[in-house]
């Protein structure tokens, strides 16, 4: 549809006011919310994460894109149901306690908002107890914790030790990024992935 | 002691220290810790710091004050310190290195992204600068090092703001680039001759990288600054890219490997070699051999 196509060719331009008006001409259409938010907002979001992966592009694109896809959201959010919303599903994220870096953390949260997940972002110095308590209150599948500090790390082996003990390793899954994290880090504590960036975060958040 | 513009137009290569922060995380701060608090805390470990550098040969030591912009402190509830904090730093420095050692004020970015990308107002940046910079000027610092910027429109305020405060003295300013397919880039985009031109012209005396790589990109960094401009370059290298072992972060690159690119450096333009996180006094103590084996050649 033309004006689908229009809307995710404004907002990878982070044009948010245009992108606002046209997602509200599209509903005033009889175009579905679902509709605009997956093959419009998502759409160009999608294309924004590749271009910035292949370093195409650079954060302020990111960052005004995102602000764009935002300003169509507001618009669709009270018209779908809470698990439209949710999209592809809820993530929690957090940087861990004792780290204050948040850059990394918050593109990530960026992105997979771009990809359609619903993001609630605990932000900075986040406890264990805090990251397992708000998913078990939010029913988030996933739980992505980043860190920029080694001596932070074993905090994430402490999220995953306390879903372990509430037996909700198998339905809450744990993703782990930032500077000093690796695969093998993730398969040491037992986490169940690990995104080297935020482009790759969003990829890998989807196969869980 | 003739300042630092005057020495590299004479053609001398000059020695800056090595890392501030993983020094200090070796020593024992905690990592959710503001590392400027220690300004407050542990002047004794700062003075370590330094002597250790300035005893390695380092002709600039800098100041514990990467994050000690007002912008910066506030995040740790620390604003109101800003003075004392920075003030301090120098102080810590100028009792712990030799004689002629330039004492230079680190300051890196204030952790705000600027409008429209996030909440931070050049007004509000601006003045986070100010006030650190006059602290460090008033304290008696010999330079000024805007430093790790990944955005130009910060770097240039950090920069006007020490060409304002005190118009004399002298300003480095350095960005942090990603290699990319199409060149050398920082995360929010600047290339290399767009950071030469817009430092340049807000009033930076010496300019380059530090920081986000090792040595051998670093050399292709001030290949790329020297082919746009004559103004001195600095280079600031990490020691290679921090690679996790055991839950430890480790950085390769060691002092010999430094050693041994040192002529390559100077090749390339450079009139300040030194090093960012995962270099020692080590590192510092090869590059000045080095520099000194060449310079009495």
């Amino acid at each position: 549809m033309e004006i689908l196509n229009q809307i995710a060719d404004l907002l990878e331009k982070g044009e948010d006011k245009s992108v606002h008006d046209l997602t509200e001409q599209a509903l005033k259409n009889g175009v579905p919310a679902t509709q605009i938010l997956n093959q419009a907002l998502i759409a160009g979001m999608d294309v924004i994460g590749e271009k910035f992966r292949a370093h195409e592009i650079f954060l302020p694109d990111v960052l005004l894109a995102a602000r764009a896809m935002q300003a169509g959201m507001e618009l669709l959010k009270p018209l779908l149901t809470l698990a439209e919303q949710s999209g592809l599903g809820k993530v929690v994220i957090g940087t861990v306690k004792g780290d204050l870096h948040d850059i990394g953390k918050n593109l990530v949260g960026i992105m997979l908002k771009g990809a359609g997940f619903e993001v609630i972002d605990l932000g900075k110095d986040v406890s264990p107890e805090k990251f397992v308590e708000t998913a078990i209150n939010e029913k988030a599948g996933i739980i992505g914790m980043s860190a920029l500090l080694t001596t932070t790390m074993p905090v994430m082996n402490n999220v995953v030790e306390l879903l372990k003990q509430k037996k909700l390793k198998d339905q809450i899954k744990v993703i782990v990024g930032g500077a000093p994290a690796s695969e093998e880090f993730a398969a040491e504590i037992g986490a169940d992935a690990y995104a080297f960036d935020a482009a790759s975060a969003v990829e890998r958040v989807k196969q869980l | 002691m003739q300042s630092l513009i005057k020495r590299i137009k004479a053609g001398q290569i000059l020695v800056s220290d090595g890392a501030m922060g993983t020094a200090l995380f070796e020593k024992g701060l905690n990592p959710g810790d503001c590392p400027e608090t220690l300004n407050l805390t542990h002047g004794d470990l700062l003075r370590e710091i330094a002597r250790s550098y300035s005893e390695a040969g380092a002709d600039i030591v800098q100041t514990n004050t990467f994050g000690g912009s007002a912008v910066k402190l506030s995040e740790y509830d620390l604003g109101a310190k800003t003075e004392e904090i920075n003030s301090l730093a120098v102080t810590y420095v100028r009792e712990s290195v030799k004689e002629g050692v330039l004492v230079s004020g680190s300051c890196g970015p204030s952790g705000k992204l600027l409008e429209p990308y996030g909440a931070g107002t050049p007004a509000e940046l601006q003045d986070g600068f100010e006030r650190q910079i006059s602290a460090l000027v008033s304290a008696g610092v010999d330079l000024i090092c805007v430093e790790t910027m990944i955005d130009i429109n910060e770097a240039i305020i950090a920069v006007q703001a020490a060409r304002k405060i005190a118009p004399s003295i002298p300003v480095i300013a350095t960005m942090t680039f990603d290699p990319t397919p199409r060149g050398f880039f920082t995360i929010m985009g600047v290339s290399i001759a767009d950071a030469v031109e817009a430092l340049v012209k807000a009033g930076a005396d010496v300019i380059g990288s530090n920081c986000g790589n090792g040595l051998d990109k670093m050399i292709e960094i001030a290949r790329e600054f020297h082919k746009v401009t004559d103004t001195p370059i600095i280079i600031q290298s990490n020691a290679g890219q921090p690679e996790n072992q055991n839950g430890r972060l480790v950085y390769k690159e060691s002092a010999d490997f430094f050693a041994d690119r040192v002529q390559q450096l100077i090749s390339a333009g450079v009139s300040i070699i030194g090093g960012c996180c995962g270099t020692t006094p080590d590192h510092i103590r090869a590059i000045r051999k080095v520099v000194d084996t060449i310079e009495n050649e």
